[in-house]
């Protein structure tokens, strides 16, 4: 858990992350990612050997967690017509993006 | 109505709801005027405290003149009815510009109501607009907003604390009579003590958060800000509730929460846990928090030391978990159904990393990043599942504390409000902002922030009460006791 970023690191992360840092960005990344898993490395020091992970609380006893799945059924949803006059671009039924695939 | 009271500041305490309603129902205030107050009040200080993005003008007329004449009836007035509420610009209202604090929403306009602020509207509430805030509700001090800072009105040199500061602000300016927030890991709680108003972090699932543009979803809760206790339990009492829209609300009893708050604190038993009092808190803070639970023994209640040893794990926990569901959430924005696209879109790739360079600021791209981190292969286990196992050991050591404390109390922050640009060159430094508050936020449980005393230069401080979950009428009780003893 105490493994140092690096410039590259935060690079492959950016891509992943569908995040393009400038030059100028990418140091000052390194540097905060740095300082911020520095400080949660702190958890290393418990030991949560057989802890089962909890991802949402309403799974704890007297959370109020729902208690049954809702019916399946068809409700409808936004009309097509509110919906698409929102996007950057679209031709009202479908949405517009820049070419996909060269050729 | 005037632009600043007598000390100087912008602070103004709005009616309560019950008199206002009373107003309203005798025919003595018009809810048309009332809405047109607000509205002179918000054109006289907002260019100084810069809380609203967007005002919902014709809205607002429409429901004050249904609500006028309702009255004018005689008919039963539905509980907010003529009530100028805010809501914090992380919901969405159908038809009003959504920005989440960001760039990247720009030009957006949302075809549909989140479920709270149909709620709200439904029972009679006035929608005045849309309420800045931290960039997607990460910040502690609202200086994340790509709209400019909100200023907090105690003190227009200091934040009014994040990422809700702007609703925290409204209040205490009388730019509403109460407002919708959201919180993931403090977000009510912390500005409603940095701007001496009341904030309520309602139970996990207890208020639906469809229509509300999602950060962290095992965090994320949608409540309101008033300026006192009994006004912020009114409000809870609507928006509480199970949503078929939202998979993660509760079908448990919405419960009368205001009459529960009028059952006084005697005899309820108060847990003050060590780990919130040591040495990172400011003294007069902690002076302040002491009287406090000394005005708790004076109204009847038992007052024990407990410990929570894992508090202090609390944060590394949260933002690993906080940031590793925001990665994934704000994926999302990509440019090609609402919102920000980049100019420079040559190909699709190129397209989706322009629009979310150029529309997010630098503590989303931050978060992003360190969640992506946190998630990729090789650090998954170290990272994220470590934080979910201390999350369990987080919220069994509270779950275990109620079963001998009814509430426990605490201060919401380590320190007063601080100054514009103060914490902003270290993200650290502003994550330790949040050291008492996402405790609860991880274990799913209740508070309240409610006005305890103030600084010797007269910068609000707030108590924190907390309760199990489902428990927000004890978590009301306790807080209409300490407001009781306030001058």
């Amino acid at each position: 858990m105490t493994a140092k970023v690096t410039a590259k690191e935060v690079e492959r992360v950016a891509e992943l992350a569908h995040l393009e840092l400038t030059a100028e960005e990418i140091p000052a990344m390194v540097h905060d990612l740095n300082a911020i898993l520095d400080y949660v490395a702190e958890l290393n020091e418990l030991d949560t050997k057989g802890v089962a992970p909890l991802a949402q609380v309403s799974e704890l006893k007297g959370a109020g967690g729902a208690a049954e799945l809702r019916e399946d059924a068809q409700i409808p949803s936004l009309d097509r017509a509110a919906v698409m006059p929102e996007a950057p671009e679209s031709d009202g039924r479908f949405f517009k993006v820049p070419k996909v695939i060269e050729r | 109505m005037t632009t600043a009271d007598p000390s100087g500041t912008f602070v103004q305490k709005p009616k309560t709801i019950a008199a206002l309603k009373e107003g309203i129902a005798s025919g003595s205030v018009k809810a048309a005027d009332l809405t047109a107050s607000y509205y002179e009040r918000i054109a006289a200080v907002n260019p100084q405290l810069n809380v609203y993005l967007s005002l919902t003008k014709e809205r607002a007329v429409e429901q004050a003149a249904r609500i006028d004449a309702l009255a004018a009836k005689g008919d039963p007035l539905p509980a907010l009815a003529g009530i100028p509420v805010g809501i914090k610009d992380v919901l969405v209202v159908k038809g009003a510009p959504a920005t989440a604090g960001s760039k990247i929403l720009k030009g957006y306009e949302p075809p549909y109501d989140a479920t709270s602020v149909t709620k709200l509207e439904a029972a009679g509430a006035v929608l005045l607009g849309k309420i800045n805030c931290d960039e997607f509700a990460m910040g502690s001090s609202n200086e994340n907003s790509a709209y400019g800072p909100v200023r907090n009105p105690v003190d227009p040199e200091r934040v009014p604390g994040g990422s809700s500061g702007g609703s925290a602000a409204a209040v205490a300016a009388d730019m509403a009579v109460a407002t919708l927030g959201t919180d993931t890991g403090g977000s009510i709680r912390q500005p409603a003590s940095f701007c001496g108003v009341v904030g309520v972090l309602p139970t996990y699932g207890r208020v639906s958060r469809y229509g509300l543009i999602a950060f962290a979803s095992s965090l994320d809760r949608v409540g309101p800000f008033a300026a006192n206790v009994r006004d912020a339990a009114t409000l809870l009492g609507v928006l509480a509730g199970h949503d078929t829209k939202d998979a993660t609300s509760s079908p448990a009893p919405v419960e009368d929460y205001a009459a529960e708050s009028d059952k006084g604190a005697e005899g309820l038993r108060i847990g003050v846990p060590a780990e919130y009092f040591s040495d990172g808190l400011d003294p007069e803070v902690r002076a302040a928090i002491e009287k406090g639970i000394e005005d708790l023994k004076a109204a009847g209640c038992t007052v024990k030391s407990i410990s929570l040893p894992h508090t202090k794990y609390a944060i590394p926990t949260y933002y690993l978990v906080a940031t590793a569901e925001a990665s994934a959430n704000l994926a999302r924005f990509d440019g090609v159904r609402y919102g920000y696209r980049s100019a420079a879109s040559e190909n699709l790739a190129a397209m989706y990393k322009h629009s979310r360079d150029e529309g997010f600021g630098p503590e989303v791209k931050r978060r992003i990043l360190l969640g992506t981190y946190a998630l990729s292969a090789g650090y998954y286990d170290a990272y994220y599942l470590k934080a979910q196992q201390v999350r369990r050991l987080l919220a069994e050591e509270f779950l275990r504390a109620f079963t001998e404390v009814d509430a426990i109390v605490t201060p919401t922050s380590p320190v007063p409000p601080f100054k514009l640009g103060e914490k902003t060159g270290d993200p650290l430094a502003m994550y330790l902002a949040d050291i008492y508050t996402v405790t609860a936020s991880l274990a799913g449980i209740c508070g309240v922030t409610v006005p305890c005393g103030s600084t010797s230069s007269g910068l609000p401080v707030g108590m924190q009460v907390l309760a199990s979950h489902l428990r927000e009428s004890t978590a009301f009780r306790v807080a209409r006791a300490v407001e009781a003893a306030q001058k």
